[in-house]
């Protein structure tokens, strides 16, 4: 595998800093957000330790805000988006027929803002304490005035970087799907995947904007005493609370949304059936999406909008149960006579679906108004969310990992251990979850750092943190297990689940570089699947074999980010009282921010200048590889 | 002006070379996506402004301190800017590589004059009216909105600024069109905004 085409060729850390292969970035993505998700999973575990018994003092109350504000923080921004981002860049070009993504330049900068904007954030753990106003950071609590440590600046700042790279990856899987598909696969021939990406990306674009101008103006109300949120001043805080949910509901839709479509890539393949309702399962995609953008005063019926707004938003609310409900259905109906194998990816595609709908009738129930008023800020929200986010959407993310481990790696992750991690995973995610519904029912509110004995919550705090442990022990055996594949030789087969039934099952697990040696005809629905019942032996080629021409490797896309950290950092800190006169010097004169919005900028000159006229890998260089062992 | 690069390149260019390529419809594509993107960013400025609007905190209020003459004039300007990038586009479609950087160079200095007019009423609201970020929640709101617009139009000054330079070094090719094609689709989006900034904050504000 490892020869030179051409001098362009890095080697080891060089490579990955400068790499713009999809599949690598891919990887990138999933190195990233386990680490992230690995804060956020020992920040949770630290809350429930908290939690574990009546009037605790394990942590104190400063230090539990800045846990719950950064677990959640960190799982939603942090955590979840790249290993999503990271499944996307691993597979859409391959169900696509493509050989890589339409702006390689682009992915790898997504990547690199991303991982900066969370680095920024995480800074503030030893940079003089966490943002601790909670993950939605309402005003005024977020403000300077209850909120004095620089927590809440590394809030908007970090996440105004991150959430440029999300944006950034969001316009580039657009363009990528809707440019780069093989001949013959039209629209209603893509995969669920490709199809549930496709849509959350269009969210990802008419969403994130709206956060990243809530972020700069609570940002400026901190940093530059604007008056956004002061009431004292003529401020509305309220407005935040819009500005947040309006990005903030589309991005629950936008999480669980590829779930939704590894679900529905996982569940065909292993009943052996074709996706039933394949144009309905696309219909209500696009309808969910739609819905996710009227709804979002959902989350504000105890603000005071009134009867009138309240009612609405209760309705439109309810209604987005109907598309989620046909998609509940449809993987009923395609599991319904089908020839089901209980693999580990199918253990967590089966789990996900109980699971998600009880997160769902938990959602009807708070789409009440009335009822609402009751739920509202208890833990019953917080088992309503943890149902959908943990239960839902990552029990799909982990059902999509050991589903294309083998693709992205080449080795198959071991299924005993798969199936004992599935199974930790599932009883502790219950059992932490489940008495939360209970306990929000009795009274006991969200985001406190401790409780009184005696009201009924101790033995459901107990349980419940007994099943956090579980969980993470779960979780703990999925990284064994990737530890321990890890170190087993390469070698799986093109189609290692044997029933696979899209296009990257069709190329060598991982594919080679330009993924594609000829890129295929696309005729029908599952296009493999087709080819196989057919009698076929691949897929039949659309194109002769030719030289392919790749995309050179750059460091720009890494620098960039460096210069956006640089500038965000500085900032943050210009109106800082520093006791060394050159620390003033450089950051009280905007020093700091001059110095990284340059390299930023210049990096974008020199890429601008600069063509890249890429390289090409020659038909006999591709003879070589072809082969397969 | 050097003609030589139009003319090695005028026989093989096709009509619109800024399509003639997957990376440069791609990059068309996905510049469009990005506007809608912008459109909801500059949505959600302007929600928030009108929100704020008459909130003034005792400072000076929008009729105080408008003055409509200068803002009209700026409109002008802008709106003339768009119009030369225009003509940018349709010299380049006809192959003109010289009309093509005197059009952006015109579309350049415009959108300069236009930022002059800005940071004087900025820095005059600032001295002369003690109107600044921190006075109230409109000040905050306006100078947010009207500044974010104004560094789009500053950003779009040295992009377009680092254009003309590559049509001098690299001559119309497929490259280099699209580049400028999505260049005038931006100046075009930060004038649609300016419209609307003309009408919401200046002209309600001098009638509300
Ligand atoms: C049938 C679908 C759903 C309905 C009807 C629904 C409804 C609601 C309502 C009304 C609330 C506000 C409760 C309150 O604060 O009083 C809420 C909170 C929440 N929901 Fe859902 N939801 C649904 C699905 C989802 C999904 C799929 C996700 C994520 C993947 C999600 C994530 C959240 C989160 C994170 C919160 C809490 C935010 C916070 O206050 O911190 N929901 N949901
Ligand atoms: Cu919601």
């Amino acid at each position: 595998m490892a020869h030179a085409h051409s001098v362009k060729r890095h080697k080891g850390l060089m490579d990955w800093l400068t790499t713009v292969d999809h599949k690598k970035i891919a990887i990138l993505y999933l190195l990233a957000g386990g680490l992230f998700f690995g804060i956020g999973g020992i920040e949770a575990v630290l809350i429930r330790l908290q939690l574990i018994k009546p009037m605790n003092d394990f942590v104190s109350a400063q230090t539990f805000n800045e846990l719950i504000t950064m677990h959640g923080t960190t799982m939603i921004f942090l955590g979840v988006m790249p290993v999503i981002f990271a499944l996307m860049n691993a597979v859409i070009p391959l169900q696509i027929g493509a050989r890589d993504v339409a702006f390689p330049f682009l992915n790898s900068l997504g990547f690199w803002t991303f991982l900066f904007g969370g680095i920024l954030l995480n800074l503030s753990w030893i940079m003089g304490g966490a943002p601790d106003a909670g993950w939605t950071a309402y005003t005024p609590l977020s403000t300077t005035t209850y909120s004095t440590t620089h927590g809440v600046d590394f809030y908007t700042v970090g996440l105004q970087i991150a959430g440029l790279g999300t944006l950034i990856g969001g316009i580039n899987f657009l363009a990528t799907i809707i440019t780069m598909r093989a001949p013959g696969m039209s629209f209603m021939r893509m995969p669920m995947f490709t199809w549930t990406s496709f849509i959350t990306s269009a969210m990802i674009l008419f969403a994130f904007p709206a956060i990243t101008v809530g972020l700069v103006l609570l940002s400026f109300d901190r940093i530059l005493g604007a008056n956004f949120f002061e009431v004292a001043n003529g401020g509305n805080p309220v407005l935040w609370q819009h500005i947040f949910w309006i990005f903030g509901h589309p991005e629950v839709y936008i999480l669980i949304l590829p779930a939704f479509g590894v679900i529905s890539e996982v569940i065909p393949t292993f009943a052996r059936k074709r996706l039933f309702g394949y144009s309905s399962m696309v219909f209500a995609t696009i309808l969910i999406a739609f819905l996710g953008f009227m709804v979002w005063a959902h989350h504000m019926f105890t603000t005071g909008l009134g009867p009138v707004a309240n009612a609405l938003f209760s309705i439109a609310t309810m209604l987005i149960a109907v598309p989620t409900g046909i998609k509940i259905f449809n993987w009923l109906f395609t599991m319904w006579g089908g020839q089901i194998r209980f693999t580990s990816p199918n253990l967590f595609a089966i789990g996900f679906i109980p699971t998600f709908v009880m997160g769902g009738v938990t959602g009807v129930m708070l789409a009440s108004a009335p009822a609402d008023f009751q739920f509202h800020d208890t833990y019953f929200v917080v088992a309503h969310f943890h149902y959908v986010i943990v239960g839902g959407l990552v029990s799909g993310l982990l059902s999509g990992l050991h589903y294309w481990w083998p693709k992205m790696f080449g080795r198959m992750l071991n299924e005993s251990l798969g199936k004992l991690s599935f199974w930790f995973f599932i009883i502790g995610f219950h059992l932490t979850f489940f008495v939360q519904h209970f306990l929000g029912l009795m009274g006991m509110q969200r985001r406190v750092f401790t409780y009184l004995p005696n009201q009924g919550f101790d033995t459901l705090n107990m349980v419940s943190t007994i099943g956090a442990i579980l969980m993470g022990i779960g979780i703990l055996i999925f990284l064994i297990n990737a530890i321990v594949t890890a170190t087993k030789p390469k070698g799986v087969a093109d189609d290692p689940w044997e029933d696979g039934r899209t296009l990257e099952w069709a190329i060598p697990s991982p594919p080679p570089e330009y993924n594609f040696k000829q890129i295929p005809l696309v005729r029908g629905i599952d296009a493999l699947w087709k080819e196989k019942m057919a009698g076929n032996k691949g897929m039949t080629p659309a194109e002769p074999l030719g030289p392919i021409h790749m995309p050179s490797p750059t460091i720009l896309p890494f620098v960039m980010s460096v210069g956006i950290f640089i500038a965000g950092l500085g900032f943050m800190f210009s109106k800082e009282q520093f006791s060394n006169s050159f620390m003033s010097l450089i950051f009280n004169n905007w020093i700091v921010v001059i110095i990284g919005l340059l390299i930023t900028f210049g990096s974008m000159l020199l890429r601008s200048l600069y063509d890249d006229h890429g390289w090409h890998i020659e038909v006999d260089e591709l003879d070589e590889e072809g082969v397969k062992a | 002006m050097s003609t030589t690069h139009a003319e090695t390149v005028d026989g093989a260019l096709p009509h619109e070379p800024e399509k003639a390529t997957l990376e440069g419809r791609n990059k068309v594509l996905s510049f469009w996506l990005f506007l809608g993107g912008e459109a909801v960013l500059f949505g959600t400025l302007f929600a928030t402004f009108l929100a704020l609007r008459n909130q003034t905190n005792e400072g000076p209020t929008a009729g105080e301190l408008f003055q409509l003459p200068m803002t009209a004039a700026a409109t002008l300007i802008l709106l003339v800017s768009s119009l030369t990038s225009v003509f940018a586009v349709q010299a380049m479609h006809r192959h003109k590589v010289a009309a093509l950087r005197v059009w952006l160079m015109i579309t350049v200095l415009l959108g300069l004059g236009f930022l002059g007019l800005e940071i004087y009423e900025f820095a005059e609201y600032v001295r002369a009216e003690k109107f600044g970020m921190t006075t109230s929640a409109f000040s905050s709101a306006f100078y947010t909105l009207v500044g974010f617009h104004g560094a789009h139009v500053a950003f779009g000054v040295l992009w377009i600024s680092v254009l003309i330079g590559q049509l001098y070094k690299k001559g119309l090719t497929v490259v280099t069109a699209p580049k400028v094609y999505v260049s005038a689709m931006y100046w075009h989006f930060i004038d649609v905004v300016w419209v609307f900034i003309f009408t919401v904050v200046y002209l309600l504000g001098k009638v509300g």
